[in-house]
């Protein structure tokens, strides 16, 4: 790369949002340098992970067939879960077969591919490069300055480095004197793990109750956290399970947990332990993730830069959405400079188009629905501790067969709830289905 | 597998020799000001280990699977960890 080569556009993270963006601009001839720190393109990254093809179709095409997915996911099982027991709902959708809308990924594997899409249309992709810091001059994002000593130049930055590992691009450059981004809060990432457990394709197909090639989601919430904000999950790949969860760093902090404790103590747990029985773990992965809401969301656009993905904060914790967002965040920072570059325009208030895209979009609706979902169960702990046991009590005298008539059966459930303080759990109840409808 | 340290050999990792990517930024705070020794619980890998004899935080950048946990999770703002060079450090088969 010749030191006065400028590019239209420098994508910084070749993460779902990065290669997006990308992608779009490659694909409509735009000169497009896309960069990863890794070796290559998914080596460094994380997620749960499921993924939409939805979105996914959107941007590449037909060519998302072709994709490497693990398992499209048939069926959906949510755990609310006590020291003793489980609370289950299971949704089997066989139409899941004839139309897939999610698969089990990972991203090892997924990320190297999509950068290879991005490649094909003309992007350069440029692995084993840091960004070290974004070059201002007068006010503006001109370029990059990379750890090969380098700097590159662009009409327009896209910064989509994911949340970061210590202070972010976004917080280290100063335009006016002020950072693009403030520092995250504590209560405003996930701390997540996750093992990768190698296991016999044809075992997890028996244990999960699918058909060949099939896969299955348990996400787990109560005890599966220890009663902190967040939440568990097993995820079923080809001949691996993804096992894993997370919760919100402040409750690490006030509990003085460790992520390694979390995680045992759900492998642990009566009714998971057996599904893992004999699965090998193959590797240890640990990842923060964004769950500030809406009013965590940084400015995304500013003089020579957009900001996508985990980067801007765009992360649906409630629905485990976040590729999703990071890769149509990504779609739409690309084409808003593909209109740029059209109008020969690349000042601030022509990339606001990108605000105004997102905006008008289904990612902020999103955005804004689930904004106090993290904070409600933040602040009332209960809901993951205390509420499951006393219905785990209420199901235990329900369904227990042991002498006693109904009606006294009845009457003592009742009595239970409203020593426990029913009440108030009736109402928690009606705001957290508020919160997360 | 139970134990972190055999966890964290599962993590192919290539090692920046002599340039560790994470630093303690006044160790003072962590003997004087800091009860909790959150890195110690909350860091994913074991990277921070409080050595009582020597009052001080140790540090295994080497453990490090880059979560981005510890410049936010620290209350003090007092670990300063930034990307390994390119090409370096945690490298996921899976991911």
């Amino acid at each position: 790369m010749a030191d006065d080569e400028r590019f239209d556009a420098i994508v910084v993270g070749a993460g779902p949002a990065g290669t997006a963006a990308a992608y779009t601009m490659a694909k409509a001839g735009l000169q497009v340098a896309l960069l990863e720190r890794g070796p290559q393109p998914g080596s460094k990254n994380v997620m749960g992970g499921i993924l939409y093809n939805h979105y996914l179709e959107e941007i590449v095409g037909d060519a998302w067939k072709e994709a490497p997915l693990e398992r499209p996911i048939i069926e959906e099982r949510r755990w609310m879960m006590t020291p003793k027991a489980y609370i289950g709902f299971d949704y089997k959708n066989l139409r899941n077969r004839e139309h897939p809308h999610s698969f089990s990924v990972l991203r090892a594997r997924f990320d190297p591919w999509f950068a290879e899409q991005a490649e094909k249309a003309g992007a350069m992709v440029v692995p084993e490069t840091v960004v070290e810091r974004l070059i201002v001059r007068n006010g503006r994002v001109v370029g990059v300055g990379t750890g090969r000593g380098d700097d590159l130049h662009a009409e327009v930055v896209i910064v989509s480095e994911g949340i970061g590992l210590g202070a972010g691009l976004l917080e280290k450059t100063l335009i006016n004197g002020k950072p693009l981004r403030r520092k995250l809060r504590r209560n405003e990432v996930a701390m997540a793990v996750k093992e990768i457990m190698q296991l016999d394709s044809g075992l997890i197909e028996e244990r999960f109750n699918c058909e060949s090639g099939e896969g299955c989601t348990i996400e787990c919430f109560g005890d599966s956290t220890m009663g902190m904000s967040g939440f568990m999950f097993i995820y079923t790949n080809k001949d691996t399970l993804s096992v894993g969860g997370g919760a919100l760093l402040s409750e690490f902090n006030a509990t003085l947990r460790s992520p390694n404790d979390l995680m045992e103590h759900f492998k642990n747990h009566p009714s998971v332990k057996p599904l893992l029985r004999g699965a090998e773990t193959v590797e240890y992965l640990a990842h923060l993730i964004p769950e500030g809401g809406y009013r965590g969301i940084p400015k995304v656009y500013g003089p020579g830069y957009l900001v996508c993905g985990d980067a801007a904060m765009l992360s649906n914790p409630v629905h485990r959405e976040g590729s999703n967002l990071a890769m149509v965040s990504g779609k739409l920072a690309g084409e808003t400079v593909i209109h740029a570059k059209e109008t020969e325009d690349f000042s601030e208030s022509r990339l606001r188009e990108y605000k105004g895209k997102l905006d008008s979009s289904w990612i902020m609706a999103d955005m804004k629905k689930y904004d106090k979902a993290v904070p409600l169960l933040e602040h009332n702990p209960q809901m993951l501790a205390k509420y499951p046991q006393i219905l785990d009590g209420a199901l235990d005298e329900f369904f227990r067969v042991d002498g006693t008539s109904k009606w006294e059966k009845q009457s003592k459930i009742f009595k239970m709830i409203r020593k426990e303080g029913g009440l108030k759990m009736a109402w928690d109840t009606v705001k957290a289905a508020w919160a997360m409808k | 597998m139970e134990k972190l340290t055999e966890k964290l050999f599962t993590v192919k990792y290539k090692e920046d020799t002599g340039r560790p990517h994470i630093e303690i930024t006044d160790q003072a705070v962590c003997a004087n000001d800091c009860k909790g020794k959150y890195c110690t619980h909350f860091c994913p890998a074991g990277v921070y280990e409080w050595n009582e004899e020597q009052k001080k935080t140790l540090v295994s950048s080497g453990n490090c699977i880059e979560c981005g946990a510890c410049s936010i999770g620290c209350p003090f703002d007092n670990i300063a960890c930034h990307s390994p060079r390119g090409g370096f450090g945690a490298q996921y088969k899976f991911g």
